[in-house]
């Protein structure tokens, strides 16, 4: 297996390609939609408590913006004239519908890898490359949402290629790797670091042992590879050569996101069936969550039909939880899911596949969260909450975008519901 | 004035009895799906028994499936103004706007110009492209390469409410 190389010549030429479809800073394309004014000013948004920045548009990249504590950017921001949001994850979470939707309508097999990020099989489809280029124009112009897409023949490679679509605006927003040429040169303009897969501690490692680039990396040889980064690290050295080893479905978790889903073995209808499901996955991204000392600030679950079935009818929701207080409590967040489930299932439909997706997450709650009830601890953490939103009041209010109200709370910040609520719809002169 | 007789109260269907020769009417609310279906009505639903959704869906006019073709690239928009008025588009009135349709000459779009949205008609020239108003009061908008401008989406339906009561 590990010899096999996808480009000898004996392979069939039509190898199967990988696409990964990836919304172009997901969070501030979704406010832009509904305020095309913010389209050339630097743009944040914040996360939903502890005054992080979570996205930021690449005019504030350009300014050395980065996702940190916002008060660090206090200047900038003010100087600039940046506008600041709280995330509206209703808003965000209808939009992630709506681009999964309609790439849903285009391609059968979709698996949803984060809010804003899906991969996608090219399995059936001669030519990958004109049916991206018109995936990435039909995805953007229905949603407004500008969305970039790599293929490959692994996932892997297809997490590449998405970077330089989005990187370089010559590829206009679709970059393939589809021979040994392409395949090598951007390896070799990847730092290790930056290969899905390789975390910060095996790339310092790396960069230790003079491993710089990915292209680097997929010259050591295959045993060093095994013995010093066990199989995981081996798959990702394999999928960088060109030969897959990450089936659809069978996606590792991303590292900002925790997404857990599953197809079901056959189609089910039932609503019990369904929120056993959901809940399943919610207590499992909630174990994932105290693994990794985390705590869950937004929350999505999401269930779907299957594509294939083009004879049956189709329905893919979502639906936003917000946590109040940060969570890493099973029974929370299970309740939270299978409620939610609630409010988007629909009755009549094949169910192929549910999901729950931690949108957000921190490490920043101090409190151990199974005492949310104990009054004082409660109290400490709202007080911290305060102590923050005073904090940043002042530069908060300097880059609002100019409404005149004063600004009390961080969800004030908040963008309104255009898409979900009739009261929060544009106005059209 | 009609037998109303609710065969069950919340969430249930309703059934209303019109006096003599007149068909029944059923009432189906909307809480679990988006779409409001309005069914018409028919001789053979017996009043009395709440049928399960899917028994009369085919016999339902769906308004959000009949008006809306494209869901997830359809987004809704209120009227400010009445640069419109003499369309009949009018303050308050809600727009349904298409965005993945191709704006084509004489469309009735929203587009965004200089920091603002406005709902116009498009007149696609050689030259340049016109948004034209209907309301005297208002002058048609030339778009010059200077302006900040873009066709945001297409209005495919306008809802209006007649019943102006509050």
């Amino acid at each position: 297996m590990g010899n096999r190389n996808l480009y000898d010549k004996k392979e069939p030429k039509n190898t199967l390609m990988y696409g990964l479809i990836d919304c172009n800073n997901f969070y501030v394309s979704c406010e832009r939609v509904f305020n095309p004014a913010l389209n050339d000013r630097p743009v944040l948004v914040l996360s939903n408590n502890d005054g992080y920045i979570i996205a930021c548009s690449n005019e504030a990249k350009r300014l050395g913006v980065k996702r940190r504590p916002v008060y660090q950017f206090k200047k900038e921001i003010e100087l600039y004239n940046m506008a600041v949001f709280s995330s509206n994850y209703t808003l965000y979470g209808d939009m992630s519908t709506r681009v999964m939707s309609v790439l849903s309508t285009m391609v059968p097999d979709i698996e949803v890898y984060s809010i804003d990020e899906a991969f996608i099989s090219f399995a059936g489809f001669d030519d990958p490359l004109s049916l991206g280029r018109e995936i990435v124009r039909r995805v953007s112009k229905s949603t407004g949402i500008p969305v970039s897409l790599g293929i490959a023949p692994t996932k892997t490679l297809s997490k590449i290629a998405n970077r330089f679509a989005k990187k370089y605006p010559a590829y206009n927003n679709v970059c393939i790797i589809d021979d040994e040429e392409k395949r090598i040169k951007a390896l070799k303009l990847t730092p290790v670091g930056d290969v899905w897969g390789i975390g910060r501690g095996v790339s310092k490692r790396l960069l230790s042992r003079g491993i710089e680039t990915a292209y680097d990396f997929t010259n050591l040889p295959q045993d060093w590879v095994r013995k010093n980064m066990t199989v995981v690290g081996e798959r990702t050295w394999s999928e960088l050569r060109g030969i897959p080893c990450i089936e659809m479905e069978c996606t590792p978790p991303s590292k900002k996101q925790i997404c857990i889903s599953r197809s079901f073995g056959k189609m089910i209808t039932d609503p019990i069936n369904l929120s056993e499901a959901i809940a399943t996955h919610a207590a499992a991204c909630a174990r994932k969550l105290r693994d990794q000392k985390a705590y869950a600030v937004s929350m999505m679950i999401f269930i779907h039909t299957n594509n294939f079935r083009s004879d049956q009818p189709q329905y893919y929701k979502n639906a936003i939880i917000n946590f109040p207080v940060p969570t890493s409590d099973s029974t929370e967040i299970v309740k939270a899911a299978v409620e939610a489930l609630r409010r988007i299932y629909l009755e009549g439909y094949l169910y192929k596949k549910a999901g729950v997706i931690i949108t957000e997450l921190t490490k920043n709650v101090q409190l151990n969260i199974f005492d949310t009830v104990d009054r004082e601890k409660r109290a400490r953490l709202m007080e911290a909450i305060d102590h923050i939103n005073d904090k940043y009041r002042a530069q908060l209010k300097i880059a609002t975008q100019g409404n005149g109200r004063d600004w009390k709370l961080k969800q004030e910040q908040l963008s309104p519901a255009y898409t979900t609520n009739l009261n929060d719809i544009i106005q059209i002169k | 004035m009609p037998n109303v007789s609710p065969l069950c109260s919340g969430d249930a269907i309703h059934s209303i009895q019109y006096p003599t020769n007149m068909k029944k009417l059923i009432i189906c609310p909307a809480e679990f799906t988006t779409s409001l279906a309005l069914p018409y009505a028919e001789e053979g639903i017996k009043a009395g028994f709440p049928s399960p959704a899917q028994d009369y869906m085919e016999l339902a006019i769906d308004l959000n499936k009949e008006l809306i073709p494209h869901p997830y690239s359809t987004f809704y928009g209120r009227v400010v103004g009445d640069s419109m008025k003499d369309e009949g588009i009018e303050q308050g009135d809600i727009l349904v706007i298409d965005k993945s349709l191709e704006p084509m000459d004489n469309d009735l779009a929203v587009c965004f110009i200089d920091g603002e949205f406005t709902v116009k008609r498009i007149r696609i020239e050689t030259d340049a492209v016109y948004l034209v108003p209907s309301n005297p009061a208002y002058p048609v908008i030339k778009v010059t390469a200077e302006n900040d401008f873009l066709v945001w989406g297409i209005v495919t339906y306008t809802i209006k409410k007649n019943r102006r009561i509050r």
